[in-house]
């Protein structure tokens, strides 16, 4: 247990040397190993001296296709450290039987299922979403940037500082034993008066502001940006979904930043939003954050029906069918997730008639939902398919989410929900949907766009080993716990009674060492495709067939992405511009009007983390000395009016005719 | 904000694939449609307080209530400083439309003023609950309370250091383009929390002192 | 995808083999909405399958129409066919969540009986405790911890409630389950057709002792029931307020206790927040809060009226009507921030 000084200090408020877990093996060995690999990491930079190049070229970088590539850095890295925390549940569940107590603490373990869920949905599936927008949407609009850059470059480094602080509750403190959405009042200061709620309602407000700016950004973007000619039903697919995803944005984490801004106020101040005392109510907290929550896994699972969307009319050679219908159906379900959000608390009481409400809505949902899968299954009929990677992803979610779909819909009904609500059954039904529809259909996108962003494809054998580990380890994985769940187990225990029960989750815990070796197969990938990427170049920028505006430039792009702004005459652009006998331009290229990078996006998230940590241990001084820098700077970047350059007509005709010769040298 | 503008140069080609390109091109500016949604994000906040406050609003807890509490007379005099502070921008506002850069600044002083003043009756209306033992830990009427009145006072602290920025920046640079698209981004802002200071003082005050 | 169904019929999935009507009903459910949803699933897991292999590249001889992306009556089909489907299953949800609504008091011992006349439900008082399972049985007077007992065929009506953090009710082979929460009450209504030992247990996360927060559910005849509650007087101990405030403190695995006693008053003072002395009862709380503004009101009317009369009479009359109306129960003084003199009434 962490004890904490009862007495303030002026400097360091409650952060003492007792917040470092010396006493705990699993975690000093962890400690260990990052500072290792951080300190050779450091060690390999400084040698090779690349701090300048990394400063000047990516971390103040305001392209929007180098954010999206650390945006997906991002969310690679966090699945790792939300992976291993899968692992460890997993392996305490197959051992804690009876007299077992297994290896993980009980106050430890609470803390993992926690950090669990945050990480993967705030740390891996959002960055990892927002990654890929922020990286293929201006393409698929013919924009040169989005329409913020700078915000765009700030939002990534707020969200990196969000992870930065759940990171840091590994080594420095604990982080919350709450589950994900930390309910009070567990979630108060009388339950939990430790710093590991505090952590995690700094890392998700900053992380969520992060968020917030980026929906707005890709929102204009969207609106503002398309290229003449590309009216909204011109536009492609996953450009409808991003659009529909960053309005659900926008719409949503306002909602999580006050919830969260209240519970900090019960935290700190006192006061009485969600307490059992003195007229607080904790229904209020459960109803709001759930407002947020279920548009956001909406917004996780949108563009992924985007990238499907954009992968079967590629792989299959073919127009998507009911590109309207598609269009109908994602703005339907967009507004319907704002009208499900109860059936996440069917058994709080609500009483008959608002339940029902609720779940017929919700059943709802699956009627635009059915009419994508639909829509895709007629686009491969009397296609020409071709099983490259994203095409094996995109047919294993087709299957995967279905069986999700289905028992998503059986939760639905509040009498089946009574008896299914937070069970292993559960568990299994979101895991079904968010892996096989929103992880599946991330890996199905980072290996369509991957050569893109690259200029080489990724490779094909580690890529195939991946997906099979992944997807049979997937099934051994969970039917189990679909099984455990109708056995009338529960979520969240670190203890299981009935040892009868050991066999099941002992495969499911197989099944995760198998998804293990998916990850490390996927890994082995990167690293293979980068030794090979001479023989896996993509010469033409268009090594798919592809039909969207993406595909008409370079791999990689060059940094203004397109010498003249494209116009639009026909969805399926790029198809419609290589059957038209397009040809590139060669000569009379002109100036590109270009935004500068700046540091003002780092420096500041890197205050607001400063200010987070001050605020989590009570250092008041630190916390306010904090504030009135990032003020500071903030004003202080308001003042600088001259943010943009020139790239010379000269530069441009030179990457013009380098990409020629690419392109020559191919033939 | 920059444009990412494409300045014409050259002859178009006649070329069959022009017809798939255009050599001048100028996006439109995002800046106010940008800061529309941000706004209404920001009114999605303010929703939430009010929600917050329509269930917690009569949960005194055996505290002081609105109608013990309330002195309506202060809050209309705290109305009126806003609602004036609002129609001063927009004096300012005119002026910037027809570039009088002086006449922009003095009217920006004077709903700074005016901004300064509500802060400041506010200010006291806080302090004042507090000693009397009204405070934000009393009950969760009174959490609310201060959480939505007191967001919205800080959203005004906000917006006055931004007018005071502005000024400095007019001031120096003059009433060019990124001036005037930030003038007209405050002047929503400003507006915005004249509005939701009506939603305040008929939900929080004027009914909150109804039995 | 049927076989494991089958096969998961038999292996102690008691969440579809349960001992209790509300259990099967709800059990039934979930197998009604799985057929019914089988049926788009199935085809539409088999049509994928199939079309990948169909229409892959290799297969030259299949139909290549790539332009082909639109057809009125396959939309028609595809949006009808599961909006039927739904309409279906809304109908089931609408009917089912009214019938199986845990407020709602049983109709029936089970599919086969109605309620015998003269038979009434017995009510049992649950509070979830850190991080124990406190049963109250107010009709028979005797309280037990981390045991639930009651007679089979003989529905119960649970009323329930916790000391501190959300938990949920949860003994899948009875009902399905129900939030716990401090200062509320939620009602499950519920039966047992089968006489037994169950599980029962919190189905919500409620911090350390969560795992161990684990209760033995005995169902028995009625005349065994009866027995039990004299073996239980006869047995000894009482709790008492003092002892519940004992029993409150954090604890984890806690063996089971029992109460010969229990002071009748202790339930709704815990659903009240008022078990120690000298707190206020929240209801009493809530009811007067209830008055405040129009007391409030009242006497400002009375203050300004005052102000304005001259006459000593008039005053003292207002004066009179003004310290009726402002003798509230609370043991508070009201204040107001007024700039003039601040009022204290009572």
């Amino acid at each position: 247990m962490q004890a904490y000084p009862t007495e303030t200090d002026p400097i360091f408020g409650r952060l003492s040397w007792e917040a470092i877990p010396f006493h705990e093996p699993i975690l000093l060995a962890t400690f260990a190993g990052v500072a290792l690999g951080g300190i050779a990491l450091v060690a390999l930079l400084t040698y090779f001296r690349v701090w300048g190049y990394l400063w000047k070229n990516w971390i103040t970088s305001i392209d929007h296709k180098k954010i999206g590539i650390m945006y997906m850095i991002l969310g690679l890295i966090m699945l790792l450290r939300g992976f291993a925390d899968a692992l460890m549940m997993r392996a305490q569940q197959a051992i804690a039987f009876g007299d077992s107590a297994g290896f993980l603490p009980p106050h430890h373990y609470d803390q993992v299922f926690t950090a669990h869920g945050v990480i993967m949905i705030f740390f891996v599936a959002m960055p990892l979403i927002t990654g890929l927008m922020n990286y293929v949407v201006p393409l698929q609009i013919g924009a040169r940037d989005v329409a913020f850059p700078f915000l765009n470059n700030f939002s990534f480094w707020m969200t990196t500082m969000g992870a930065v602080l759940v990171m840091a509750s590994l080594f420095v403190g604990e982080f919350a034993r709450t589950g994900w959405l930390a309910f009070p009042p567990l979630s108060g200061i009388l339950a939990s008066p430790d710093v590991g709620v505090d952590y995690y309602i700094w890392s998700l407000q900053i992380a969520g502001v992060g968020t917030l700016l980026s929906g707005v950004n890709l929102l204009v973007t969207i609106v503002k940006m398309r290229a003449p000619g590309m009216d909204m039903m011109k536009m492609p697919v996953f450009t409808w979904t991003a659009l529909c995803t960053n309005i659900l944005i926008v719409a949503a984490f306002p909602v999580l930043t006050a919830v969260l801004g209240m519970l900090s106020m019960d935290r700190l101040l006192g006061t009485h939003f969600f307490t059992n005392e003195l007229g607080g109510n904790a229904m209020m907290y459960v109803n709001l954050i759930w407002i947020w929550g279920h548009p956001e896994v909406y917004i996780l699972i949108l563009p992924c029906f985007g990238i499907f969307s954009e992968v079967v009319s590629t792989y299959c050679s073919k127009r998507l069918f009911g590109y309207t219908s598609m269009v109908y159906a994602t703005c339907v379900i967009m507004i319907l997730s704002y009208l499900v959000w109860l059936h996440h608390f069917f058994t709080m009481g609500s009483g008959a008639s608002v339940n029902s409400f609720f779940g017929i809505t919700t059943m709802i949902i699956s009627i635009p939902t059915g009419a994508k899968l639909f829509n895709w299954l007629f686009t491969m009929y009397r296609g020409r398919i071709r099983f490259e990677l994203p095409m094996m992803w995109t047919v294993a979610f087709m299957v995967t989410f279905t069986i999700g779909g289905m028992t998503g819909v059986m939760l639905a009904i509040p009498p089946a929900d009574f008896v299914l609500h937070n069970s292993l059954f559960l568990i299994a039904h979101f895991h079904n949907v968010i892996i096989g529809g929103v992880l599946f259909g991330l890996f199905a996108g980072i290996n369509y766009w991957f050569p893109k962003a690259f200029g080489f494809k990724l490779d094909v054998f580690w890529g195939k080993v991946s997906f099979w580990f992944w997807v049979v380890g997937f099934y051994v994985a969970w039917m189990p716990v679909y099984a455990l769940g109708f056995m009338g187990v529960t979520r969240r225990l670190n203890h299981i009674e009935d040892p009868s029960l050991a066999p099941y989750f002992q495969v499911a815990a197989f099944g995760v060492v198998l998804i293990a070796l998916g990850i490390g197969a996927m890994l082995v990938q990167f690293g293979v495709s980068f030794m090979r990427r001479k023989q896996l170049r993509d010469v033409t920028g268009d090594p798919w067939g592809g039909r969207t505006l993406e595909w008409s430039t370079s791999s990689p792009p060059p940094d203004y992405n397109f010498a003249f702004t494209p116009v639009v005459h026909d969805n399926d652009t790029w198809a419609d511009m290589k059957k038209n006998g397009y040809k590139r331009p060669l000569k009379d290229f002109v100036a590109i009007h270009m935004p500068s990078n700046t540091g003002a996006g780092f420096i500041i998230a890197a205050l607001s983390a400063v200010i987070g940590f001050a605020t989590i241990w009570h250092m008041w001084a630190l916390a306010v000395i904090g504030f009135v820098a990032m003020m500071a700077v903030i004003i202080g970047h308001t003042f600088n009016y001259k943010r943009d350059f020139y790239i010379s007509a000269e530069e441009v005709t030179r990457t013009e005719e380098q990409h020629t010769a690419l392109l020559g040298s191919h033939v | 904000m920059s444009d990412i503008n494409v300045t014409s140069a050259g002859a178009m080609s006649a070329d069959p694939s022009s017809r798939y390109l255009v050599r001048e091109h100028h996006p439109e500016h995002g800046t106010m449609l940008g800061f529309w949604i941000y706004l209404m994000s920001d009114c999605l906040i303010f929703a939430c307080l009010f929600a917050t406050y329509a269930v917690l609003g009569r949960n005194y807890a055996g505290g002081p209530s609105g109608g013990e509490l309330f002195d309506l007379k202060l809050i209309a005099l705290n109305t009126a400083f806003l609602l004036f502070s609002s129609i001063t921008y927009g004096f300012a506002m005119l002026q910037a439309k027809v570039k009088n850069k002086g006449g922009t600044l003095l009217w920006l002083a004077v709903t700074g003023l005016f901004g300064l003043c509500f802060l400041g009756v506010e200010i006291y209306e806080f302090m004042h609950l507090i000693h009397e033992g009204a405070g934000p830990q009393r009950s969760g009427f009174l959490t609310s309370f201060f959480a939505l009145v007191g967001t919205h006072g800080l959203h005004v602290t906000f917006g006055a250091i931004w007018l005071v920025t502005l000024m400095v920046q007019i001031s120096k640079h003059g009433l060019h383009a990124a001036n005037m698209r930030r003038l007209n981004c405050l002047s929503l802002f400003w507006h915005f929390l004249d509005v939701v200071w009506i939603g305040v003082f008929t939900f929080v005050y004027l009914m909150g002192v109804l039995p | 995808m049927l076989l494991p169904l089958l096969w998961l019929t038999g292996c102690n999935t008691v969440v579809l083999n349960p001992s209790g009507d509300i259990a099967a009903q709800q059990a039934h459910l979930v197998m009604v909405s799985v057929y019914l949803m089988l049926l788009i699933v199935v085809p539409v897991i088999f049509l994928t399958l199939y079309f990948a292999w169909r229409y892959r590249q290799s297969n030259t001889k299949a139909t290549y129409a790539p332009d082909w992306d639109h057809s009125t009556k396959l939309e028609l089909v595809i949006w009808g066919v599961p909006l039927l489907l739904i309409i279906v299953l809304g109908l089931i949800t609408w009917i089912s969540t009214h019938l199986l609504d845990p407020y709602r008091p049983l109709q029936r011992l089970d599919e086969k009986r109605p309620i015998p006349a003269g038979v009434t439900p017995m009510t049992v008082e649950v509070v979830a405790l850190d991080w124990k399972w406190l049963f109250i049985y107010p009709e028979q007077g005797v309280a037990t911890v981390n045991e639930l007992v009651t007679p089979v065929d003989r529905p119960i009506k649970f009323k329930i409630t916790a000391s501190t953090v959300m938990n949920a009710f949860y003994v899948p082979a009875m009902a399905g389950m129900i939030y716990a929460m401090p200062a509320m009450e939620t009602q499950l209504n519920a039966v047992m057709n089968k006489a037994g030992t169950y599980d029962g247990f919190s189905s919500n996360y409620s911090g350390a002792g969560f795992s161990g927060m684990r209760f033995k559910y005995h169902a028995m005849p009625q005349g065994d029931f009866d027995a039990w509650v004299a073996k239980m007087k006869a047995g000894g101990g009482e709790l008492t307020r003092t002892d519940y405030v004992q029993l409150a403190k954090p604890s984890e695995k806690d063996p089971v206790r029992r109460y010969a006693a229990v002071d009748p008053t202790l339930y709704s003072a815990i659903v009240n927040l008022c078990v120690e002395p000298g707190t206020k009862c929240m209801a009493q709380t809530m009811h007067e809060d209830a008055q405040r503004n129009a007391a409030a009101a009242a006497h400002k009317k009375a203050q300004h009226e005052a102000g304005k009369k001259a006459n000593p009479g008039e005053i003292a009359r207002v004066a009179q009507l003004g310290a009726e109306v402002c003798t509230t129960p609370a043991d508070k003084p009201t204040i107001s921030m007024k700039t003039d003199n601040a009022s204290v009434s009572n």
